[in-house]
């Protein structure tokens, strides 16, 4: 079971990218990313877990029980504000998108106008 | 024929990304057998050194503080970003006079009224939401929480008053400019800190304010402060984003569902 967390992020960033590669909407394309970029958030606290270790916050825990790693959480929340604000501008262009070509299907999509 | 394509390229790339993923996690201990030595280092020294129990939050606004204040302007440039793409197009500037009156639209394309329940749960949840956001914002050096973690939570409340009301409401209740101000004032704030630590203390960002009793709402010197000055980008800046979400829907209802 040691490694079962490295897995569910490999299947959550190959299912997520199969998800793009197949999308038939934008927005689903769009989620499909949030899926694959969530495995990032599985394999950095798989990373930093250790057993039986407590959350990195003393409050009312004495200084040197043994924790999980702050760094690699510190680095999640970095990472989804990057999904944040990534899901933010792909949705404001998928609005555009439909209102200039009236459809949200990439393979409907005429070449590039100017 | 051109999805077929597409599906042998992705299992191509799926075989790749199998192998090398592999590859790296030979490299990795097994989960649960954490090596550190970063991790354990700053549990055991980010107490003493910085008077805070919440050690993710001092990573993020003190040791990494740099790294946080770049992900801050992230957001600050997507929500720019998001603001320059749902701009009023010119052709859309005709409709600019039907602002007045968010009320003017022909009865077919009326939204209709939210119910009884949805207005009473989410007008009660506004006062309790915004008091937890303020709570999230303020005790990030203590507990769980900080800036970006409240300022999502605050900016909903607007949203819930949308979703109570129209877009009218939520206009009513955040003034676009004031929400601009507020958002350059706390990406504006970090910085300012930043520079206050290098006048003080000689380095950017170093932790300069005093540091306060362990446990108490006023310790953790700059993180606190940043921890507020990132609370107000985030909410604002979240707003803005609402603003220009919803204005779009208001757009397109005027132009039939289209």
């Amino acid at each position: 079971m040691s490694f079962f967390p490295y897995a569910v992020a490999a299947w959550l960033f190959v299912i997520g990218l199969y998800g793009i590669v197949t999308s038939r909407n934008f927005v689903h394309l769009v989620i499909c990313l949030a899926v694959l970029q969530s495995s990032t958030y599985v394999l950095l606290l798989s990373i930093g877990y250790r057993v039986g270790g407590t959350a990195p916050v003393f409050a009312g825990v004495r200084v040197g029980t043994p924790a999980v790693d702050p760094v690699v959480q510190a680095l999640m929340l970095t990472d989804i504000v990057v999904e944040a604000t990534v899901v933010a501008l792909l949705l404001a262009l998928a609005l555009q998108l439909h209102k200039r070509a009236n459809t949200l299907d990439p393979d409907k999509l005429k070449a590039l106008e100017g | 024929m051109k999805r077929r394509g597409r599906m042998i390229f992705f299992l191509l790339s799926a075989a790749v990304f199998a192998g090398v993923y592999l590859w790296g996690l030979k490299g990795l201990p097994a989960v649960g057998h954490y090596r550190g030595p970063y991790g354990d280092v700053l549990n055991q020294v980010a107490t003493y050194e910085r008077h805070v129990t919440d050690i993710v939050t001092a990573v993020n606004f003190d040791y990494r503080g740099f790294d946080t204040l770049g992900e801050e302007f992230i957001l600050f440039m997507s929500v720019v970003g998001g603001t320059v793409l749902l701009r009023r197009q010119r052709e859309e500037e005709k409709s600019e006079h039907k602002d007045q009156a968010l009320s003017d639209e022909s009865p077919e394309r009326q939204a209709p009224e939210p119910s009884d329940a949805t207005r009473v749960l989410t007008l009660g949840l506004v006062g309790p939401l915004v008091v937890f956001g303020l709570y999230i914002v303020a005790h990030g050096q203590l507990t769980p929480g900080g800036g970006f973690q409240g300022g999502v939570i605050l900016a909903t409340a607007p949203l819930l008053v949308y979703l109570a009301g129209d877009l009218k409401k939520f206009k009513q209740i955040t003034s676009h400019t004031l929400v601009e101000v507020a958002e350059a004032a706390g990406a504006g704030a970090y910085l300012a800190i930043g520079f206050a630590g290098l006048i003080l203390g000689g380095a950017y960002l170093r932790n300069v304010a005093a540091l306060g009793k362990t446990g108490m709402i006023n310790s953790g010197g700059t993180i606190a402060l940043i921890n507020l000055a990132t609370g107000l980008e985030v909410a604002a800046g979240f707003v803005l984003l609402l603003y220009a979400f919803l204005e779009q829907t208001l757009e397109i209802r005027l132009r039939g569902g289209k």
